[in-house]
């Protein structure tokens, strides 16, 4: 799974870095690093509901696309938890 | 754009006029009909606007309608010369001009060291077999009568790339030019002008059916603060993503990423020169090939942001839009593996945003803040060794001694030294535009202003220091911290 944090402008002032720093380290918590790779990314395009975040699963028309907004360093937990973790088939 | 004074000269109003109309036609219709149909709209006639007739004019303008389409394919140069719009400016160097009033003292001939001034009929005459052009007389003659004249275009190439031809045309010899583009701005007839790649904008643009088939990136020089004359930076932003820009990322990010690197870069070798400004890197080349060794290997800034992009969005197109003719030529070296797609100028950009009739001013501002203070100031000379000295004292980097070298007269004294082993310096910083990018030869507007404006934008920046994008680099290869 590709799990996108949002690092364009609009979402970078809303704080991208912090998110991706817990997502770092929820990944590492739930100890999925080796099947969950973070990544950032310009612009998902959703700004006015920043930090967003994109997770991918699966490939062509299989691919789930799950997105995540208003994502914070305190809320990232729940979010992943709740919507991403189930995915993860582990 | 309406009537207000954009531009610094009417040069660049008049290339502004043709990339205006032809980026209407790739939209609107009526690219085929260009060559014909733009000369008779910008020079309806009968009068001519600037030059001694409408014919001329108008085969000028022809010319510079292949200029804006991309010029010959077959140069392998960015800037070429308009052969027909060369005036054959005079070239006999020192002229006695009709202020001469035939004094007594003649210390225009005293001074001259060739005997080449006489006097005839009580005025001063310069046998041009003689003379030297060392200008003495210039400077003796009380009444300032004596005139060294220079091409502007030849006087502007500091590495003596442009001569004159039997047909008193300019030539550019390839083999010498840096593509610096200082001549482009310096000739007073528009006659040396630089390529343009906006139709090809334009259809990769329209090729991205909105951003669907493959999304298209503008990477924007920091120096493009002192451009916005129609409105705020946020303004000109929403304007260029009007323009069908999915996304519009601030070079200055690359240039957080490019610090970082030459500081550690610099850490292992302990003496080298920037390698950001591409036509300091081509001087190197061209001119000082044992020097060659001491350039840095880290991409520039503008090769940094697409290649984060790029990463983020493996489909992703880029296009870099800066003040800088160079860039044009740098995006094609193979060293930077296609990461720019294409390069737009300032000059480009604001015909583009007119053409789309996309009025800046009443554009919502868009909010940009990727680049710390130190990326956005890397466009004025000095700035990277302003940020690398800080990156110094944060990470305690010892025996950094630099020196900012400030247009290429600066570059050469500086790297003469270094090559006969008399510099102390040990960090070169090297830019071939005075003042840096933010002077630019494709800025609308150059002056003074435009360094307030450059570091009052760094100040705006959100992120104080370069750890942030330092920080998302790490995480495109996957490094720990």
């Amino acid at each position: 799974m590709i799990v996108k944090i949002c690092v364009g402008s609009s979402c970078h002032l809303k704080g991208s870095y912090d998110v991706l720093e817990q997502m770092k380290a929820i990944v590492k918590k739930y100890n999925v690093e080796d099947i969950v790779t973070l990544q950032a990314s310009f612009c998902l395009g959703d700004c006015a509901e920043g930090v967003t975040v994109r997770s991918e699963s699966g490939e062509g028309a299989d691919q789930q696309v799950i997105m995540l907004h208003h994502v914070n360093a305190e809320n990232a937990e729940q979010l992943f938890v709740d919507q991403v973790y189930p995915l993860l088939n582990c | 754009m309406g009537n207000k004074k954009v531009f610094d000269t009417s040069v660049q109003l008049m290339k502004y006029n043709v990339l205006r109309e032809l980026v209407r036609r790739a939209y609107e219709g009526g690219l085929e009909n260009a060559y014909i149909e733009i000369p008779k709209i910008i020079s309806p006639g009968p009068k001519p606007l600037l030059r001694c007739c409408v014919y001329k004019e108008r085969a000028i303008l022809q010319e510079r309608i292949r200029m804006a389409s991309g010029g010959d394919k077959t140069n392998p140069n960015v800037i070429e010369v308009i052969d027909i719009a060369c005036d054959e400016c005079p070239t006999n160097a020192i002229y006695v001009s009709p202020a001469c009033r035939g004094c007594l003292a003649h210390s225009c001939q005293e001074v001259c060291p060739k005997d080449a001034i006489t006097i005839v009929n009580r005025r001063a005459t310069i046998d041009p077999e003689k003379c030297v052009e060392c200008g003495r007389c210039t400077q003796a003659c009380s009444y300032g009568a004596l005139i060294k004249q220079v091409r502007p275009c030849m006087q502007s190439c500091k590495v003596k790339a442009i001569s004159i031809n039997e047909n008193k045309k300019a030539v550019i010899d390839n083999n010498k030019c840096i593509m610096c583009g200082a001549c482009v701005l310096a000739c007073p007839f528009g006659a040396m002008v630089d390529k343009s790649f906006v139709l090809d904008i334009v259809k990769l643009l329209q090729e991205s059916e909105n951003n669907t088939k493959y999304k298209v990136y503008a990477v924007i020089a920091p120096a493009i603060v002192s451009q916005c004359r129609d409105g705020r930076i946020g303004q000109v932003v929403t304007a260029i993503k009007k323009l069908g820009f999915h996304e519009v990322v601030e070079a200055a990010l690359g240039a957080d990423i490019t610090l970082w690197k030459e500081g550690n870069e610099w850490m292992e070798r302990k003496l080298m020169t920037t390698s950001c400004c591409p036509s300091f890197v081509r001087y190197i080349n061209l001119n000082h090939p044992e020097l060659v060794k001491y350039i840095s290997h880290t991409v520039s800034p503008m090769i940094e942001t697409a290649r984060l992009i790029k990463h983020t969005d493996p489909t992703a197109k880029c296009v870099f839009i800066g003040p800088c003719a160079a860039k044009k030529m740098e995006y094609t070296l193979e060293k930077t593996g296609g990461a720019i797609d294409l390069v737009m100028s300032f000059e480009e950009l604001q015909a583009f945003v007119d053409a789309r009739g996309i009025d800046t001013a009443t554009q919502e501002d868009s909010v940009l803040n990727n680049g710390s203070f130190y990326g956005r100031i890397f466009a004025k000379s000095g700035g990277i060794v302003q940020g690398l000295l800080d990156l110094a004292k944060r990470e305690g980097i010892e025996g950094l001694r630099p020196v900012v070298m400030n247009g290429l007269e600066q570059c050469r004294a500086n790297l003469l030294k270094l090559k006969m082993g008399k510099s102390d310096n040990n960090f070169f910083e090297g830019m071939i535009c005075e003042g840096g990018c933010l002077n630019g030869p494709l800025c609308i507007t150059h002056g003074p202003r435009n360094v307030v404006d450059v570091d009052k934008y760094g100040n705006e920046a959100h992120e104080k220091s370069i750890d942030n994008s330092v920080r998302l680099y790490k995480m495109r290869y996957g490094e720990e911290e």
